[in-house]
């Protein structure tokens, strides 16, 4: 049989990152063509009840690594368990989520298994002999790099999250389900999370929204960030500002879109009072559209915008909330 | 403390980028080069550890990526920060690599250094990989915490405390030293170079090492030791052309919600 596809699938606090199961449809996708079976692997303190779910998403095997021990991410037991687990299966590819925790783990894993690795893909093709075209978003954004392995084996790719397709859910009662334990603890020294501080008030994750409302300069001030939250909670949206609104002190660092903030990619991108400077642009230019509202007809955000209005954000936004309020109560 | 950062130059992130005539890399005639962003946050770091404690020492080390780069200017501008010595790792046998053979030639570098703990960028803007500072830490063997931005250090018990930025929160990570970080934006304010300063550095030792200095065999290093190539590069793939929506606030945001619904089909 082909070699497989290994898909780790992420999760906290017993709740699967949707992009590991957009990982595991992508991976049936590549591998379905030479009969690659897609294994998942799935690691934290109570993860059983998860396989199920992956399975039903496309996995034809899942390796379960539960232990009681296992309530937060480590770098290191994490890396063991997937290498233990590419060793005994020698997959032709390991895919993660291009997540905090994936982007972490990725690079350890390649390194010890000494191989190619590819970080926060758009778009993935695969060979005959397995050997994966990856390609990935670089210099901010301006330009694509397709890279490909020197050796098909163990290629470690991440997958930047909503852009690749998940499977719907199907029951697969017949996935079976093992358990992946590692042996002798190697020893390392090692970095232990201690805890883990939610940013709390149900905030919406920006790099995981489908929608994000994004203020900018054009605000004018911390406390009209109040009109971007109401759109975005009629829209059941994202929050995000631009760098200039985070240097201002409005936001915190975490809400920031851009060239030293976060990389997102929604289905929509909602720029309110944002010029779109290219290191705004690094950060939202493969949302799938762009809606710009701004009073300067010149602001490069046109440029990239789907749907633009010149107008005063102050009256466009509280207007388009009502619409949408309005849209969503069915009137 | 001794603490050693790595710095990367890149292009200017305002650059206009032109993809060379082979296909595989950037035109770099006439870019201008900075030190990377994410870097400074490092340098910044590790001056005010050695500020904070008294004592200690800062070493700057760069790897030129391309024989037409200069990062002994990026050293020159750590120097002026404050730092205290630099080191260039300087070999046309360095160039044409990967991440890994990157992490590869910083890790045999990092071996022939003492040092408690070593700060790179989160990642460098230019492949926005963001990987080789965590290899440089497996192949090392020592605790990597990546995308750090607070950070407490316990000299005495030889511990550091970092915070992590994670989707939706922190993470408090505990790690024993020596150990490798990542910094991210948010971590502290980096100085500019003040004048003393940049005439200071011009007096700081920068020493120059290549593959014999720090032992490496040629097969492990720059292609032939890569596990990645490049295809191509090529530019993102063109946006729709868009348009404006004309007409008064109120007619203009109406149509707005009508194209989100039934064309972009999103609301």
């Amino acid at each position: 049989m082909a070699n497989p596809i290994l898909v780790f699938c992420e999760q906290r606090d017993g709740r699967l990152k949707r992009v590991g199961l957009e990982a595991v449809g992508e991976a049936c996708r590549l591998g379905g063509a030479a009969g690659r079976p897609v294994i998942a692997v799935v690691i934290g303190s109570s993860v059983a009840p998860l396989a199920s779910e992956i399975a039903s998403h496309g996995a034809s095997r899942v390796l379960v690594a539960e232990d009681a021990g296992r309530r937060y991410y480590s770098s290191e037991t994490y890396t063991a368990l997937l290498t233990e687990a590419a060793m005994r299966l020698q997959p032709v590819a390991i895919f993660l989520g291009a997540t905090a925790m994936g982007k972490d783990l990725a690079p350890k894993l390649a390194a010890r298994l000494k191989t190619f690795l590819a970080q926060d893909c758009v778009a993935l093709e695969m060979e005959a002999d397995g050997s994966i075209l990856a390609t990935r978003p670089i210099y901010g954004g301006k330009l694509r790099a397709v890279v490909k392995a020197t050796t098909p084996v163990c290629q470690v790719v991440t997958l930047r999250p909503n852009v690749f397709s998940a499977h719907e859910p199907k029951p697969s009662p017949d996935a079976p389900v093992e358990r992946l334990t590692i042996t002798a603890g190697a020893g390392r020294p090692m970095a232990v999370v201690r805890e883990v501080q939610e940013a709390g008030g149900g905030k919406k994750e920006l790099t995981e929204a489908a929608i994000i409302v994004s203020g900018g300069r054009g605000l004018k001030g911390p406390e009209n960030f109040k009109l971007i939250e109401e759109l975005a909670a009629a829209l059941g949206a994202a929050v995000g500002a631009s760098r200039a609104a985070v240097d201002a002190g409005w936001k915190p660092h975490s809400y920031q879109v851009g060239l030293t903030g976060k990389t997102v990619s929604p289905q929509l991108y909602i720029a309110c009072g944002i010029s779109g400077a290219i290191q705004h642009q690094a950060g939202m230019s493969s949302a799938r559209t762009i809606v710009a509202i701004n009073t300067n007809p010149n602001a490069p955000i046109f440029k990239l915008a789907t749907y633009g209005i010149v107008g005063d954000l102050f009256e466009v936004v509280p207007l388009l909330t009502e619409e949408v309020k309005k849209l969503k109560a069915g009137l | 403390m001794k603490i050693v950062v790595c710095v990367k130059q890149v292009p200017a992130t305002e650059s206009k980028l032109t993809i060379s005539s082979e296909g595989a890399d950037i035109d770099r005639s006439g870019l201008s080069f900075i030190v990377n962003p994410y870097d400074e946050f490092a340098v910044e770091e590790a001056l005010q550890i050695k500020e904070r404690l008294g004592t200690g020492e800062v070493t700057i080390l760069s790897l030129r990526p391309h024989s037409a780069q200069k990062p002994e200017e990026a050293l020159r501008t750590c120097l002026a920060m404050g730092a205290d010595k630099a080191i260039l790792l300087n070999d046309p046998a360095f160039e044409g690599g990967d991440g890994f053979t990157t992490a590869t030639v910083l890790a045999a570098a990092f071996r022939r250094l003492s040092f408690d703990l070593l700060l790179l960028g989160k990642q460098a803007v230019d492949d926005d990989g963001g990987a080789v500072g965590i290899q440089v830490a497996e192949l090392l063997g020592i605790p990597h915490v990546a995308v750090v931005n607070k950070l407490e250090i316990h000299a005495e018990a030889r511990t550091a405390v970092a915070h992590r930025q994670i989707e939706g929160g922190i993470e408090v990570v505990e790690t024993p030293l020596p150990a490798l970080l990542t910094c991210q934006k948010g971590l502290n304010e980096p100085r500019y170079p003040s004048l003393p300063g940049i005439m200071k550095a011009k007096q700081k030792p920068l020493e120059i090492w290549n593959r014999e200095t720090i032992g490496l065999a040629p097969e492990t290093i720059g292609a032939a030791g890569a596990k990645l190539r490049v295809v191509r590069l090529e530019p993102p793939p063109p946006r729709p052309a868009g348009r404006i929506i004309p007409g008064e606030a109120a007619t203009a945001v109406k149509e707005l919600v009508r194209l989100l619904r039934e064309e972009a089909k999103l609301i």
